[in-house]
């Protein structure tokens, strides 16, 4: 009885105060005039976005230009992850290394990008990049690589015709892998040795590649970056926003994807490890097929965490001027006014975002 | 309803204040709120020099603040209570909006969207402008059209944006716009190299042009895309307060027209022209028509100066030429309606 | 099979080394032999701009390091935020000594920042009123993080036992709270408070931007905190609550006389992690326009004539920063140890 008073009460607080706050809001906003609802989500935005993954114009609605933002920061999120996770593997390798140079090394790595905020470091990149020349005396790392002010500019390939034969390869080489995977694994238990996996999988790629070449006669150019009046043109490119959004996210989280991956392999019995020496087997094959798969089961639920907080910290591209979803809602909201509208649609967005990742990661979990 | 007249000009007492609220009691009026505040809240920009700015001592300066200024000395007596909120480009409107500032003052540009759509009032124009472009000299670009394949520095939600993004459509022109928040930080990225040109209000780029570390190395390229009034915002829901902005910046360029400027409206006060008599406030009880006392415009000039005043103080020190923002009688299109 | 390995070693040991040996001689001509550490009276920073790229311009640190640590606050009047940061560090390093850990070190929590916002604001005994928009630096870090963290605990700990809670109501209404300001970025809140605070109020109360930025910090950490006190509480043997049930305590007494205090002392290096991680945060309101430590900083190098030198400027910052979270974390990982050891007496 006591409970349900209790609990009723605790919902009444909250149910009066969300009502009071919203009388509040709506008795604020008719008092000004201003507009409600989602309407705004149709009409023409009128700004240019600076990097769009999809097709968008400034006649384009309000509603496709949230949508590049999202996808500018899945784009980022999802390469931050992958550089993070093999530099805090690396990280948390070296960390352990009985090299003492190296481990003292990675020490020292962790403990300074862990000590210091997440926005300096992001700034911090910005501005380096922005202590590059201008684009007339750009620096030249390799033939043909340009850096300079404006980022980054490689030579691409530009690929005509012939994309169906390599979809076909791809597909045709997944699943020769997966072939080769169940193979080597009846291999190993039947007679203890497994095939060579990795060089057999990098044969057949070779042979399907030049196979779908063959097949498909695409007509692949090089198209070089070249100086133009106003800076480089054509080839891939790199602006300085994206990159240091890109090396800031990765460089941060792989530090603590590094702490991660020590504590993980510090919990597999040490007993394992001399297990597998007295097998005669290496230290790398020994770290790879012995102490890793046991250590990353350990790691993987705080990894998860490490990929939901780089997701929401993504949204710090509004302080550099990368187009992420937060940049644009700042500008969407600066535009129509709607502000409660607009915050309630990025905070519903990352929250779906979180819960997504969430989902996948425990989908992969053993 | 303390601290109203604080100057001892003669007249009617500011009771008839908030006795007749144009918005039919709907809240407590801006007018009763400044007054019981004790100052104007005024919403400026992060710095745009002769506009709104911080001088070396960290007092507001220019055009736009003044305007704050002449409302406080209208209604608080005294030009001085004022408090200054720096806005960004994106935070002003929200900030207006959602009645954090009384009135927006912030080289905000009037737009039909901004009026009708954002619900925002633009009592009066105190200043008439257009989109003009700086570009790295070494570039040797001369005109606008030159610049197809440009990268562009902006800032985001300004007019600005909106007309670059329209001239270069209209021409088939390309750019790539690099979005920056707050201007200094954009003069810094365009000064630093990230972009070929910045575009601005053409009023402001004298003094970016100014800042720069080498000022020969830039230029103002001489065409203008676009036009830009601007002038200050308040709230739809207060036509008291509306009138009190609009009749502020009125009475300073009506100041310049009848000859009135700081250091000489005290000599004015013994004068018999009716026009002058209206305006500060010895015939007529214009004052008490607007809710605040009958040496509201006396005080504006007084304390704050003509709309001439204002500018040979805040922006002929940059270089600026008045243009267009001349008086109508010296074939500008400044012309404000008369007290009457 | 040994020496084998040991010769690698050793191998890997010179490579790397002499790797880092160029790296830091590199550094060592750009930070200090080709640097420029002050200018000369009168000189302007074209004289640093003439050796960009060969040498840093420790000038502008040198220059500005007032107007980075303590913000636009009244030059003659800078003693006052000066002394509130020697009352937060002194109350941190209370907070590190063991023998002060007593009730009247909360009492410090509550009274340290209530007298440094004193000391800041002014308007008594004759110490002049300086507005809020004026604070920034250092103390307004300290600041925000010590009143984020000391006023979230209160909150914390009432959602921690809510979500712990067997009546499913309470149980429901913590977690919504807790995993909604998890799952969302920090960013957005402050944004929410910077724009849209004024429209949830009733009209006509003005809140300071510091203030606004505080109460987000305070409801987020908050969240972040009852994660935390929740493990602590975990952590407590169940034992403990029936042993306290069987002498008669009620749940109330018995949570805050028997369990809390045992929780807390489990969850104290957690709770620091927590505080180091809010500190590093406060940062963030750099991106509102508040100038904290990285905001003060920021702002001096859009100053056109310092554009360039940012890179300097933060590793400046960056060096302030790591100083007072490295510390506290080494503090920390010493009290992780000190307490497994004690745990096991």
């Amino acid at each position: 009885m006591r409970a349900l008073a209790w609990q009723a009460g605790a919902v009444a607080l909250v149910l009066a105060l969300l009502v009071v706050l919203v009388v509040q809001t709506a008795a604020n906003l008719r008092l000004r005039g201003l507009a409600s609802g989602f309407g705004f989500l149709g009409r023409a935005t009128g700004f240019e976005i600076s990097a769009s993954p999809l097709a968008y114009s400034p006649r384009d609605s309000y509603a496709r230009a949230l949508a590049v933002g999202l996808l500018n920061t899945v784009r980022v999120a999802l390469l931050a992850i992958v550089l993070a996770t093999a530099l805090g593997l690396v990280l948390g390798i070296a960390r352990l290394s009985r090299v003492r140079i190296v481990a003292t090394l990675a020490r020292a790595y962790v403990e300074v990008v862990r000590n210091t905020p997440l926005l300096l470091q992001l700034l911090f990149w910005y501005s380096l990049s922005q202590a590059l020349p201008g684009p007339r005396d750009a620096l030249r790392p390799l033939p043909g690589v340009f850096l300079c002010i404006r980022g980054l500019h490689l030579p691409g390939l530009a690929w005509h015709g012939g994309t169906r034969w390599l979809v076909a390869a791809a597909g045709a080489l997944a699943i020769v892998v997966g072939l080769l995977r169940g193979i080597s694994r009846r291999q190993r238990d039947r007679a203890g040795r497994a095939l060579p996996t990795a060089r057999l999988a990098a044969g057949a790629a070779a042979v399907l590649l030049v196979g779908a070449i063959a097949a498909g006669h695409p007509a692949v150019t090089l198209d070089r970056p070249a100086l133009m009046r106003f800076g480089f043109e054509g080839g891939m490119s790199l602006t300085p926003e994206f990159a240091a959004l890109l090396i800031g996210l990765s460089t941060n989280t792989a530090a603590f994807i590094g702490e991660i991956v020590r504590g993980g392999i510090l919990a597999v019995d040490r007993g394992q490890t001399e297990a597998a020496a007295a097998l005669g087997m290496s230290r790398a094959r020994v770290l790879r097929l012995v102490v890793l798969p046991q250590a990353l089961r350990v790691a993987l639920p705080p990894t998860t965490t490490q990929y939901l907080n780089l997701t929401k910290n993504s949204s710090l591209a509004v302080a550099i001027g990368y187009p992420d979803l937060m940049s644009i809602a700042d500008t969407t909201l600066n535009q129509t006014g709607q502000a409660v509208e607009v915050i309630a649609l990025v905070m519903t967005v990352y929250l779906a975002l979180s819960l997504v990742i969430a989902l996948l990661m425990s989908a992969a979990e053993p | 309803m303390s601290g109203c007249s604080g100057v001892g000009v003669p007249g009617a007492s500011a009771t008839a204040a908030g006795a007749r609220t144009p918005t039919g009691g709907a809240a407590a009026s801006t007018l009763d709120g400044v007054r019981r505040k004790g100052y104007v809240h005024c919403g400026v920009s992060t710095g745009v020099a002769g506009f709104s700015a911080t001088d070396a001592r960290g007092n507001w300066r220019g055009l736009d603040v003044d305007v704050c200024r002449a409302i406080a000395a209208a209604v608080l007596g005294d030009a001085s209570k004022v408090r200054y909120t720096p806005l960004t480009a994106a935070q002003r409107f929200t900030a207006l909006q959602s009645g954090e500032i009384d009135v927006l003052s912030r080289n905000t540009t009037i737009t039909f969207q901004r009026d009708v759509q954002l619900g925002i009032e633009f009592p009066a124009a105190n200043w008439y402008d257009g989109t003009g472009f700086i570009v790295h000299k070494a570039l040797g670009v001369k005109a606008v059209e030159e610049l197809d394949g440009a990268t562009i520095c902006l800032i985001p939600g300004t007019t600005n944006q909106l007309d670059v993004t329209d001239y270069f459509r209209k021409h088939h022109l390309a750019f790539t716009p690099v979005v920056i928040e707050r201007l200094d930080e954009a003069t810094s990225a365009f000064f630093a190299g990230r972009c070929d040109a910045f575009a601005q209000d053409r009023s402001n780029l004298a003094s970016v042009r100014a800042r720069a570390p080498i000022p020969d190395a830039e230029v103002i390229l001489p065409q203008v895309i676009s036009k830009a009034p601007y002038g200050p915002g308040v709230m739809p829901n207060d036509v008291r307060w509306m009138e009190i902005v609009r009749w502020s910046v009125f009475a300073m360029i009506d100041a310049e027209e009848l000859g009135l400027s700081s250091r000489t409206i005290d000599r004015a006060l013994a004068s018999d022209d009716p026009n002058l008599q209206r305006f500060l406030g010895t015939t007529g009880g214009f004052g008490a028509m607007l809710g605040v006392d009958s040496g509201w415009a006396y005080r504006i000039v007084k304390q704050v100066g003509s709309y001439g005043e204002s500018f040979d103080r805040n922006l002929r020190p940059l270089g600026l030429d008045r243009g267009v923002n001349r008086l109508w009688s010296d074939g500008g299109i400044l012309y404000a309606p008369d007290l009457r | 099979m040994r020496s084998r390995r040991d010769r690698a070693g050793a191998a890997a040991t010179a490579v790397v080394a002499a790797c880092l040996g160029y790296l830091g001689f590199r550094f060592l001509q750009w930070g200090v032999v080709h640097a420029h550490w002050a200018l000369p009276p009168g000189a302007a920073s074209s004289l640093c701009r003439a050796s960009r790229g060969q040498g840093a311009c420790w000038a502008v640190v040198h220059e500005r390091f007032r107007f980075i640590l303590l913000g636009a606050y009244p030059y003659e009047q800078q003693w006052r935020p000066a002394l509130a940061c020697l009352l937060f560090v002194a109350l941190y390093a209370a907070s590190a000594v063991r023998a002060c850990w007593r009730p009247w070190l909360l009492g410090l929590w509550i009274g340290v920042p209530a007298v440094a916002v004193l000391l800041l604001r002014g308007g008594w005994l004759g110490l002049a009123a300086v507005p809020s928009d004026a604070w920034g630096g250092l103390p307004l870090t300290f600041l925000l993080s010590t009143v984020g963290f000391a006023a979230a605990i209160p909150p914390a700990v009432g959602l921690a036992l809510g979500r712990r809670s067997r009546m499913p109501a309470i149980r429901v209404l913590s977690i919504a709270y807790i995993e909604l300001l998890r799952g969302v970025p920090l960013i957005t809140f402050l944004f929410m408070a910077a724009l849209m605070f004024p429209l949830f109020v009733p009209q006509g109360l003005a809140v300071a931007n510091v203030l606004r930025a505080q109460v987000a910090f305070v409801m987020v950490i908050a969240a972040y905190l009852a994660e935390v006190v929740r493990a602590g509480l975990q952590a407590v043997p169940a034992g403990q609550y029936e042993a306290a049930a069987s002498m008669g305590l009620r749940y109330w007494p018995a949570t805050l006389l028997v369990v809390l205090p045992q929780a807390l002392r489990i969850m104290i290096p957690a709770l620091v992690n927590t505080f180091i991680a809010f500190f590093k945060d406060t940062s963030l309101v750099a991106v509102i326009g508040l100038f904290d430590l990285l905001g003060a900083a920021k702002a001096v190098i859009v100053d056109p004539q310092w554009v360039g030198f940012g890179v300097e400027v933060y590793l400046f910052v960056a060096a302030v920063y790591f100083a007072f979270c490295y510390a506290v974390s080494r503090y920390t990982h010493h009290l992780e140890t000190a307490l497994a050891a004690g745990g096991r007496r």
